[in-house]
Formats: structure tokens, C-alpha cells, sequence
């Protein structure tokens, strides 16, 4: 990637420490380096293993604006193909998910193998010493995973995916604890889409400061427990660390942070109906049954890893740019797999309950998303301002930049490494 | 065999007087929607109804898949609630719709209840944005002489399983 900013002055005039430039919002060719320079130069989160849990299981999504396939292959590995004939360009799958031997193409049936390598090619005798088979394979991205997630990338120079997650990987570790034991299982997923730029919800997912004010009705249509388990506003174990790379953490029910540690407080009286259900089954102890309910919530914490996924309380928020006003998001519910199904179900009314288009929560944040779009058009060089919280940010003893979790400094992390990869040619 | 007079009902025609309230119920439910009059469309269903927006196409077993909207008494009085308190900023600033309900067929009909299933094209405007939706609807109504209600309402979208835009409305 060597072209030159194509706007007067740099990115890091756009994006200095406490303020960002609005034209980040609004300007197309900023958008368009921003998929060369960061979605088609580093790790990219594409699945979880459960969405491809058998040999040949595969599902669809994007590499930026790049159409890819996900898929498992018949030695267990994850391969990440671009969904792109290499003959005329079309698409060689067209479902969002599901099981196959290989990918036909529908435009002159140039076939695949789940690894990419190219197949067979109809009538064959027009290529004969014109096109050798083994030089045309489904390009492959790069792909590794950690703790069944699954990232891609275009760069095969990209540093090892775990280097890249870098202080993010202890935290991943600790968000899978709310499975208590069991697998992860993807177990439904909620899309939608908000006119705005993507990285207004890459930032979302570290502001704690919007919680009371956007999701109010949401607030005061739960029971009081689950309230105050999201009142953080003036806890001071409520904290936002920057963990590097544009990674940070922002720990909002900071008893559930580590579900390992009981702090012995009752369990919800909402869940009683299921300690009940589990107590008579006769298939849990009373230890269990008290960590999987303290579970149902999810991890107390949002880790958001750079450039689009986050391991948010007790779901995958993942974000697809569309274009440089127009972003995806994908809202995928989690549950154990062979664990309790009365509390698997239980999560999934959770999830319905806040997420997805007719959640009490995302259609309020989509809302406050789409103005932020309309209006950081007036002005475009005037900041957006991240500054919340730089007189109380110190290090912590990990060495992680750290404040309120009402505070910005998980944005400034993020915009941090934005400028830096957006400055390197 | 007797041969059917020109006035002779068949079983499953719309001509049904039974049918016919249920037609009436489920018009008057969209035009309460178009409204956003939401404590009225409540007072709809019955105790025990169940309104739901499945994601997936094929399931009828809602309460093991995620759904957008799975609503029972409980959850539909604080949805409600929500779209009326004006705490919800999307809610406040919702699209407004207007919805055409037809292409009726009857399932099943019986002096209690009838299940139909419809066409829904649904016209949402907001900000200059003209957004469609379609979907099939089945309803269940309960015929009662205290009122016809809702026992089941499920909203099949043709595009459940794509990302459907958050707009502050009801289907």
C-alpha cells in the first residue's frame, strides 16, 4: 500500500490523542485507505468455530468490503477464501452458511475444493497450455484462531494473530468462562445496519458513558438487580483499560469479572425458576448451579478488539463496513453447548430482550449512531472529542492505561492505533 | 351429493362470518400499528398471547431460537411501556408506516378461534429514507362475545435472517 493520503495535511492531524477530526465520519477516501491500510492489512475476525462445527461446514461474510468463505476442511483446519471465481469474477457461494463438498461456480461451473484448489473446469480442451489448474485456486486468506475465534488476513507479513491480540488474550480467556466448562456455541444471531460511519460503533463498545441516558427504557424495564448490576456510573471498580494494538477493556460489573471468583452474593430472584429446574434434575451440585446462574450475564465486561469485534458482556458484537456511511453490525448470541437448555433459553431471551433491531437497547444506540452521522457533516474538521477522562487516566500496575469505564480512554487506544496504521505507507 | 347453491359457504372461505371478524380484528390491529397507538393494540391480545418475530424461517419451536421479538404479556406491556414513556430515543424518533394486509387464506376455523395467514407490505418513511418490508403474518384470533383478541401473532420477514434496520416501530 503506498498511496499517498489523498487530503491536505496527515492522519495525525485528523487524529491526535484527546480529538478526532469529523471528516474521520464523512470522507470517502479516508474510508477507502482505511480498508487498505487496516482491514486488508491485519487480522480480521470472521467465525466462530461453532457457525462451521463439522468438515465442509462453511458460512459467508466480509474481509472489509471483500466477500469471503469461511470454511473447515476435512482435516479439521479453518480456511478463509475469497468468494471470487477466478475466472470471471463471480461469486462462488451464495448462502450465508451450510455444508458442502466444494464451491461451483453458477457462470461456467469452474468447481473447488473446501481448501480452494481449483478443481475441474467444463470443456477443458480450450485450455489446454493456456491455463494450468494448480495456478488458479479460490485466493486464501490467512487464518488462525484463539479459543474458537477465528480471524483472516489479506497480509500474509501480519505478525502472529496472538501477538496481535497481544494483552486482549487473558481477557479472552476470562470471557469464555461464563460457559462454565462447556463448549461456546453460537445460538442465533441479530442483524442490522445504522447510516453511520464504522467507527462509531467501534468506539460504542467502549463508552459506558451513553449506558444510562441512550438505554434508560431499557434501565427501568428490568429488575432491580440487573439494574444496578449495569449502574456503574459512580463505581469506582468500574474501570477502562487500553490494552494496546487499539484493544481495551471496559469492566462494567466488575463482581462478574472474573467468574472464577464468587463474591457470594444472592443469586437473582428473577433466575429462582431455574435453580429450581436444575436442583430437580439432580444432574448439577449446588456449586454449579450457582456459577452457571452467575453466568447467565455474560462476563461483567466489554473487551473490544481492533478493527471489529467485541466480546460484549455475554455476545459477539461484530461490525461490517459497508461503506464509509453505512456499517453492519452482527449481534451473535452465545450458549453452552450440552449444557442446561432452560438456561441456554434463558440467554436467548436475555439477548432478545436488548439486542437486534426490536431490542430495548440496539435500536436506541442505532438511533444515537445515525445523528452522530447527520451532524459530524457540519464542520467536517471540527474534533469529536475523546478527552473524557484524561485527568483521572493513570497506568495500572499491568502498565495499561486506565480510567473510569464512563471514560474514553479505550477510544483514544483505538484511535491511537488507527493513526498509526493509517500512517504507515 | 348435494350441489352447492351460488350462496353455499365452502369451509375455508373468507365469507365466513367467523373469518370475516378475524379479517376485521387483524385490519384494525394494523391501522392501531400505523398509529403507534401501542396501549390499545395490548389490549388486542389475550392473556396469554404470544407475539413473535422469528429469525428463522422454518421454526415453529420460537422459545429455542433467537427471535427479534418474543413476546409474552409480561414483555409486550413493557415494550409497550417503552415505546410510550419517551425515554427511547429511537422510539421517539420512530419512522412512520403505513401497512397493507391481504392475500388472506383461512388454516383452520371453528367457532372459537381462526388462524389465517397474510401478506403484509409494510412502508416505513424516516429522514427521507423510504425503507419496504414484507412479511407473512399468521394470526390466531380467539372469537369471544367479550371480544376478539390475539392469541398468536408471528411476523415472518422476508429478510429475517439479512440485517433488518432498527426503526422504532412495530410490525
Amino acid at each position: 500500500m503506498t498511496t499517498a493520503p489523498r487530503f491536505a495535511g496527515t492522519y495525525a492531524d485528523l487524529a491526535e490523542t484527546d480529538r478526532v477530526a469529523g471528516r474521520l465520519y464523512t470522507d470517502p477516501a479516508i474510508f477507502d485507505e482505511e480498508m487498505a491500510k487496516i482491514f486488508y492489512s491485519t487480522w480480521v475476525w470472521v467465525a466462530h468455530e461453532s457457525e462451521i462445527p463439522e468438515p465442509g461446514s462453511f458460512k459467508t461474510t466480509y474481509v472489509g468490503q471483500q466477500p469471503v468463505i469461511v470454511n473447515r476442511d476435512r482435516k479439521g483446519g479453518f480456511n478463509t477464501l475469497l468468494n471470487r471465481c477466478r475466472h470471471r469474477g463471480a461469486t462462488v457461494c451464495d448462502q450465508s452458511k451450510g455444508k458442502a463438498n466444494g464451491f461451483t461456480c453458477p457462470y461456467h461451473n469452474w468447481s473447488y475444493a473446501l481448501d480452494g484448489k481449483l478443481r475441474g473446469i467444463p470443456y477443458p480442451e480450450g485450455y489446454e497450455g493456456v491455463v494450468e489448474k494448480g495456478d488458479f485456486p479460490l485466493q486464501k486468506l490467512r487464518t488462525e484462531s484463539y479459543a474458537g475465534m477465528i480471524w483472516a488476513t489479506f497480509n500474509l507479513d501480519a505478525e502472529p494473530l496472538e501477538d496481535f491480540l497481544g494483552d486482549a488474550v487473558p481477557w479472552i480467556d476470562r470471557f469464555f468462562k461464563q460457559t462454565n466448562g462447556y463448549p461456546v456455541k453460537v445460538t442465533g444471531v441479530h442483524k442490522f445496519r445504522f447510516k453511520g460511519n464504522w467507527k462509531i460503533q467501534l468506539e460504542n463498545t467502549t463508552d459506558g458513558y451513553h449506558f444510562p441516558m441512550v438505554h434508560k427504557s431499557w434501565m427501568v424495564s428490568v429488575d432491580t438487580e440487573t439494574a444496578e448490576m449495569m449502574s456503574f456510573m459512580n463505581d469506582p471498580e468500574a474501570v477502562t483499560h487500553d490494552l494496546g494494538n487499539g484493544h481495551s477493556i471496559a469492566i462494567m460489573a466488575p463482581e462478574n469479572s472474573d467468574l472464577d471468583i464468587d463474591d457470594g452474593a444472592p443469586l437473582q430472584p428473577r433466575f429462582n425458576h431455574l435453580v429450581e429446574e436444575l436442583e430437580a434434575s439432580g444432574e448439577y451440585t449446588p456449586e454449579q448451579i450457582r456459577r452457571i446462574i452467575r453466568s447467565i450475564h455474560g462476563a461483567g465486561f466489554n473487551l473490544n478488539t481492533f478493527p471489529n469485534v467485541s466480546f460484549s458482556l455475554s455476545f459477539f458484537r461484530v461490525l461490517i463496513p459497508i461503506s464509509v456511511d453505512e456499517t453492519e453490525i452482527w449481534h451473535m448470541a452465545l450458549g453452552m453447548d450440552g449444557g442446561p437448555e432452560s438456561v441456554n433459553r434463558e440467554r436467548l431471551r436475555i439477548h432478545e430482550h436488548f439486542q437486534g433491531p426490536f431490542g430495548f437497547g440496539s435500536p436506541d444506540d442505532a438511533e444515537g449512531w445515525d445523528r452522530v452521522q447527520l451532524g459530524a457533516a457540519g464542520a467536517p474538521a471540527m474534533p469529536i472529542l475523546v478527552n473524557r477522562g484524561l485527568n483521572r487516566e493513570t497506568p495500572s500496575a499491568e502498565g495499561w492505561p486506565t480510567s473510569h469505564v464512563t471514560d474514553e480512554t479505550g477510544m483514544r487506544g483505538a484511535y491511537a492505533m488507527w493513526k498509526k496504521m493509517m500512517s504507515h505507507d | 351429493m348435494t350441489e352447492r347453491g351460488l350462496t353455499d359457504v365452502r369451509a375455508d372461505s373468507l365469507a365466513d362470518p367467523r373469518v370475516l371478524r378475524a379479517v376485521e380484528l387483524i385490519w384494525r390491529e394494523a391501522r392501531t400499528l400505523d398509529e403507534k397507538d401501542y396501549p390499545a393494540w395490548e389490549t388486542l391480545f389475550t392473556d396469554d398471547g404470544i407475539y413473535v418475530i422469528p429469525i428463522d424461517p422454518a421454526t415453529e419451536d420460537f422459545a429455542a431460537s433467537l427471535n427479534l421479538i418474543y413476546d409474552d404479556a409480561r414483555m409486550r406491556r413493557m415494550r409497550v411501556e417503552r415505546m410510550m414513556q419517551g425515554y427511547s430515543p429511537s422510539a421517539v424518533a420512530a419512522a412512520r408506516t403505513i401497512r397493507t394486509i391481504s392475500r388472506f387464506t383461512v388454516d383452520e376455523v371453528s367457532d372459537t378461534a381462526v388462524t389465517l395467514t397474510s401478506a403484509q407490505v409494510l412502508v416505513a418513511y424516516k429522514r427521507g429514507a423510504t425503507e419496504i418490508l414484507g412479511a407473512e403474518l399468521t394470526h390466531t384470533i380467539t372469537l369471544s362475545d367479550d371480544g376478539d383478541r390475539i392469541a398468536l401473532k408471528v411476523v415472518r420477514l422476508l429478510n429475517s435472517e439479512d440485517a433488518v434496520n432498527a426503526s422504532g416501530y412495530l410490525l
